[in-house]
């Protein structure tokens, strides 16, 4: 018989560079081991693509200036081959990117870390106050326009009264006729910042990022502001309450333009952006002196790929449940890594929305299988079938979902649609082959493991080791492996076998 | 109904996680599971080592070669279809006979040539093999259990399952289908194991959905007075297996034939642990014997039937 102590040196180094090396980060890189301890640090990243062609370009990009709520605590501007400065005009902070010659499509970063700080006010950077701007309607727009002001104004006596009033005139379900007139040409943000004005209410547009974590791909909204007792102060157009929204990050307030391109075409802007724990005096550090160890992170890549790691390194978590639930337990289920996958969709479902829809996806499957098999289909083909009712009944469950109130549309879209048809595959010959008990214990396992998984790698100490602390997986490693070497009997065993000599 | 783990190691129980970690990653070389995965591969094989094993009829590669299967079967009364790579008697079609162009299974039930023919084609998709992948298709003789065998079983075929380590039989179980069962002889769809004497052939204790039983829930035949004859023969058989694929831990399967006797039927680099229930005795007793002869010895079959039969009768105990 082999010896087993170099496995168990293996694991015993696994475990203990692990530990070590998460040690030796929370102690000189003060990466904390419990989440939510310090003030959460927003990693946002602009990337903006364009098109050159050969000629000189300059890209003029309007940077945050002071946002409310915000600390800015360090910006990065990463673009090979182009020259980088910052400007302060009285049009607020830009950013401008350029180069000699540039061709072909072309991508610029800029990197900004901003903390939450409630206590931020707007920088006055302006002497005067600004003038309402002078709005022009058509005919009959005017006439309305001036009715509803007129209302409005009858019932307020302060401007945030009368913005109040005028917000719920205008948005209330049933607008009178000058507001419905309005409203089928403007957007209602767009609406009331018009007739803000022409009250003589000085109020603009500013666009600002919604921060969620780990979002890709994000555009800047449209935020109503008004300028009342020296300040701008935010409005929501939907309840007419002052303030701005939580988590809004106003980006561009003043001058004309977000972003300005010479020299390029097809300009676009996309936001990505992160929460990270991190103390924010060490923030400043690892940003402008990464070398050695403290390189060895997942800070260092851009947020992108970072928010895709994020969920990636989750991953293993549910490997271990699910070797811990077939190796340990005994649990039965459809398919090895099916319920990881699944726990995984859950992460952006949410637990309730994700199991009623998966299950529903599921049975009407295989409802609907049960008719393709009197088809007498080839199996690829019949396959094929199933993963496009899956899709399709996706899609309906999404828009009945949306119909009845429910926001899970769009995040039914990271179910994994290839497994699933292959479970419903799967259960579906079980169910002819082995009855529908069988089917009922495998797919009750699946699930039961898919929502233990869930609830681990939903847990935020989890989410926290596994990103800040990636050492973690060493162990998660080193416990997988222990487990491939269990000989002993599983949970399920002793049932099996319970009756086994009782009268013998 | 739940039982101590400690009860469990004191029987000698073998768990699914030390069978997979000790005995089959162990003893079972990789290189050689396609020859037990591939039924058609174990059934050449057992023609060239001159093991008994039902007539091979005709194979089918491909889809086209479905279109002949009418000429293939022509003069055949009852065969058998089988997946080459299907596991756990999945996708086996029994035909034991003909009314005019209708073929009739073994449950009675009549079905015509494109219900056949659509059997063929998803076993030929991968539908019931092991991984999913394309197969191939093994047309057989039917077996005709003999008189014996037939009156033990409900409907279909009954089956002994032998372990077979390092080429010792080390425990050995009749499989009789029921009409839970649906005619197979799948212990967890219903069917009754019956745990035999290696030494005797004889019924020692047997139980139906793991729970003990007595008699056959539809035969009403006392299981206990079971006798298998012929039992060295089958032993043998089973036993020589092992010089054909040298797999150090597989399940025989072997069934009795009215005019052909004892005949492998397939091999399983996998078995399942059922067995030690139906025997109401642990298996980890049996193969520590096994193990502790020396490896550098070399036994003939027969010798190796011999040390079995007088190690693990049932008079003596050892569990």
């Amino acid at each position: 018989m082999k010896s087993k102590l170099p496995f168990y040196l293996v694991i015993f180094g696994l475990i203990l560079v692990g530990i070590c090396v998460a040690w030796h980060r929370h102690i000189y890189l003060k990466v904390p081991f419990k989440p939510g301890m310090d003030k959460s640090v927003w990693l946002i990243e602009a990337r903006i693509d364009f098109a050159a062609y050969g000629k000189p370009v300059k890209v003029n990009l309007d940077l945050p200036d002071h946002p409310p709520g915000f600390t800015m605590v360090s910006e990065q501007a990463a673009s090979t081959g182009y020259g980088f400065s910052i400007i302060e005009s009285p049009e607020g902070r830009r950013g401008e990117w350029t180069k000699r010659e540039a061709n072909g499509s072309q991508t610029i970063y800029y990197k900004v870390q901003v903390v939450e700080d409630p206590e931020v006010q707007t920088l006055i950077r302006f002497k005067k106050n600004p003038k309402p701007k002078k709005i022009y309607w058509d005919l009959l727009q005017s006439v309305a326009a001036h009715q509803l002001v007129e209302q409005a104004y009858d019932k307020s006596s302060t401007p945030l009264s009368f913005t109040r009033e005028l917000v719920k005139l205008i948005s209330s379900p049933e607008p009178d006729q000058n507001a419905s007139l309005l409203l089928s040409d403007y957007s209602l943000t767009n609406l009331l910042m018009m007739l803000l004005n022409h009250a003589g209410i000085p109020a603009r547009l500013s666009m600002g990022l919604e921060l969620e974590d780990a979002r890709r791909y994000q555009s800047l909204k449209p935020v109503l502001e008004i300028f009342y007792e020296k300040k701008w102060t935010g409005i929501n157009p939907e309840t007419g309450i002052e303030g701005f929204p939580d988590n809004m990050l106003l980006w561009h307030r003043e001058g004309k333009s977000v972003i300005d391109v010479t020299g390029g075409r097809d300009s676009e802007i996309r936001f990505s952006m992160l929460k990270q724990t991190l103390p924010a005096i060490d923030l400043a550090r690892l940003q402008f002196e990464q070398n050695g160890f403290s390189k060895l992170n997942l800070y260092s890549l851009p947020i992108e790929e970072q928010s895709v790691f994020k969920l990636l390194l989750l991953l293993p978590v549910g490997a271990l449940i699910v070797t811990f639930m077939r190796i340990i337990i005994g649990i039965r289920t459809s398919g090895t890594f099916m319920p990881v996958l699944i726990a995984l969709s859950f992460l952006q479902t949410q637990l309730f929305q994700g199991i009623s829809a998966f299950v529903s996806i599921v049975a009407l499957g295989l409802m609907l299988r049960g008719y393709l098999s009197k088809l007498n289909l080839l199996m690829v083909a019949r396959i094929s079938t199933l993963i496009v009712l899956v899709i399709f009944l996706t899609s309906l469950i999404s828009v009945i979902g949306y119909e009845l109130g429910f926001q899970m549309g769009l995040t039914l879209t990271f179910f994994p649609m290839i497994i699933i048809a292959w479970t419903i595959e799967r259960m579906s010959i079980l169910w002819e082959e082995e009855g529908s008990r069988e089917v009922f214990v495998q797919g009750l396992g699946s699930l039961c493991v898919a929502i233990i998984a869930y609830i681990c790698m939903d847990m935020d100490i989890i989410r926290h080791f596994t990103f800040n602390f990636p050492e973690t997986h060493l162990i998660i490693l080193a416990f997988i492996l222990m487990m491939g070497q269990y000989t002993g009997y599983k949970l399920t065993e002793l049932k099996r076998f319970g009756d086994i000599r009782k009268d013998f | 109904m739940w039982i101590l783990p400690s009860v469990l190691r004191q029987y000698g129980i073998l768990g699914m996680n030390r069978r997979n970690v000790s005995y089959i990653s162990r003893y079972n070389m990789r290189s050689r599971y396609p020859l037990v995965d591939d039924k058609l591969k174990t059934k050449l094989l057992a023609e060239k080592f001159k093991l008994s094993t039902p007539k091979l009829r005709g194979v089918i590669r491909y889809q086209y070669e479905t279109a002949f299967f009418s000429e293939m079967v022509q003069n055949l009364d009852g065969f058998a279809v089988k997946p080459s790579k299907g596991s756990g008697g999945k996708g086996i079609l029994v035909i034991k006979g003909r009314e005019d162009e209708l073929f009739i299974k073994t449950s009675g039930r009549k079905v015509d040539i494109s219900h056949v023919k659509r059997h063929l084609s998803n076993i030929l998709a991968g539908l019931y093999s092991l991984a999913g992948v394309p197969d191939s298709i093994i047309i057989e003789d039917l077996i005709r259990p003999s008189k014996m065998f037939e009156q033990l079983s409900y409907d279909g075929v009954p089956d002994i399952r032998f372990i077979i380590f390092k080429g010792y039989p080390v425990m050995a179980m009749l499989r009789l289908s029921t009409r839970a069962s649906d005619g197979k002889a799948n212990l967890h769809q219903g069917a009754v194991g019956v745990g035999l004497d290696i030494a005797s052939g004889k019924g020692l204790h047997a139980i139906q959905y793991s729970k003990r039983v007595y008699n056959h829930p539809d035969t009403g035949l006392g299981l206990d007075k079971i006798e298998v004859p012929d039992w060295k023969n089958l032993l043998l058989l089973a036993a020589k297996s092992y010089e054909m694929t040298k797999l150090g831990y597989v399940g025989a399967d072997l069934v009795v034939d009215r005019n052909q006797g004892a005949m492998l039927l397939e091999l399983n680099a996998r078995p399942g642990l059922s067995i030690q229930a139906a025997n109401g005795t642990g298996l980890i007793p049996r193969l520590k014997i096994i193990e502790s002869i020396d490896p550098d010895l070399y036994f003939t079959p027969e010798e190796r039937v011999e040390f079995s039969m007088k190690t693990f009768s049932s008079a003596l105990n050892i569990a």
